[in-house]
């Protein structure tokens, strides 16, 4: 009998890493995801969804660029500012860039501090996150109307090949979408967590499921991928 | 059994560890910046801006997101998909080569 459970243990031991953990969790006929819960996990398949939108974006952009007889704008220029005399090149760019980052790291701390049961801590960590986070939609306006007011739309621009205009509104357009719609889920939760609705397990008005911290995990995956593919937006679109 | 326990409280690691990545994601990023700054051309220019965006993409992914502690049947169902991004890319990379020839063959400047 002992015999037998520590054989088992061994099994189910071995069936913990590698490849064989992944057969065993998707053959085990219950939940696949196992120590997952269905809300993270169904962010995180929102977000696979997300990344096929973004990265058809960047490879219509891609397209566009590669197959254009007419050189594309030197973005360097196009994104510089003249700061005190000098123009420095994607300045604004850097500066959101950092901005973001910032605030994924305010994000990460936040959900750090939510797991502790810090109520204060995290409801402050994540209104700092949707203040950076404003911040960055701020500068992107600023972005916009600066190219707006210089000649720029979806069909020309004063610098060279067309697309140059219609993918930077496209992607940056969409990118910035989902930054406001980030700092209104902020808002939201941290709201919540300032309340107490997840140390008193408080039913949300919509689900009625007990609120629980992990919501801010969940909350802060969406707010990483938006730092995500500003990344890559940054490397492909910016500075290539 | 750590994992286990460590599923069970939710996600905790020391914040030292988001002090450090952050610091790292700044470091890249003004890495990749300085790519721009010092006007680094050539293919060294887009080796520099591929490497700091993979770096910085594997640490938010990794850490931030708590992937590297997930289970490896989540992380496989939710990187692997993003493999045809790249055979996608290749079709296209092709594709545009082809638009290109076209343009400069039938729209180019006459002889």
């Amino acid at each position: 009998m002992a015999e037998q459970a520590a054989t088992d243990l061994r099994v189910i031991d071995a069936e913990t890493s590698g490849l064989r953990s992944i057969a065993s969790d998707f053959s085990s006929d219950r939940q696949a995801f196992r120590n997952v819960s269905w809300g993270k996990a169904m962010m995180w398949i929102f977000l696979l969804s997300d990344t096929f939108v973004f990265s058809c974006f960047l490879i219509s952009y891609m397209t566009a660029r590669m197959s254009t007889t007419v050189p594309w704008p030197n973005t360097s220029e196009v994104f510089a500012l003249t700061i005190g005399g000098t123009s420095l090149p994607l300045i604004l760019i850097a500066i959101m860039t950092f901005v973001l980052i910032s605030s994924s790291g305010t994000m990460a701390m936040a959900v750090n501090f939510g797991y502790r049961r810090d109520r204060k801590r995290t409801a402050i960590l994540m209104l700092a996150t949707a203040l950076l986070g404003a911040t960055f939609v701020g500068m992107q306006a600023f972005e916009w109307t600066k190219l707006i007011h210089e000649g720029v739309r979806p069909w020309t621009n004063p610098w060279g090949a067309a697309q140059f205009g219609s993918s930077f509104f496209m992607i940056t357009g969409f990118h910035g979408t989902h930054v406001t719609f980030g700092v209104i889920f902020l808002l939201v939760i941290a709201r919540k967590v300032w309340r107490g609705d997840f140390d008193h397990e408080r039913r949300g008005f919509f689900t009625s499921r007990k609120g629980r911290y992990e919501s801010v995990e969940i909350m802060g995956l969406y707010w990483h991928f938006v730092d995500l593919v500003w990344v890559f937006i940054f490397a492909f679109f910016y500075l290539w | 059994m750590a994992q286990a326990t460590a599923h069970a409280q939710g996600q905790q690691h020391p914040i030292k560890l988001y002090l450090v990545v952050w610091a790292w994601l700044f470091i890249l990023s003004a890495c990749s910046y300085f790519v721009d700054f010092f006007q680094v051309q050539g293919l060294l220019r887009y080796a520099l801006i591929v490497l700091f965006m993979l770096l910085k993409a594997g640490l938010i992914v990794a850490i931030f997101m708590h992937m590297a502690w997930e289970r490896l049947s989540l992380v496989y169902a939710i990187l692997v998909p993003i493999s045809a991004v790249l055979v996608f890319v290749a079709i296209m990379t092709l594709e545009a080569d082809y638009t290109l020839l076209s343009r400069t063959i039938f729209f180019g400047p006459g002889p």
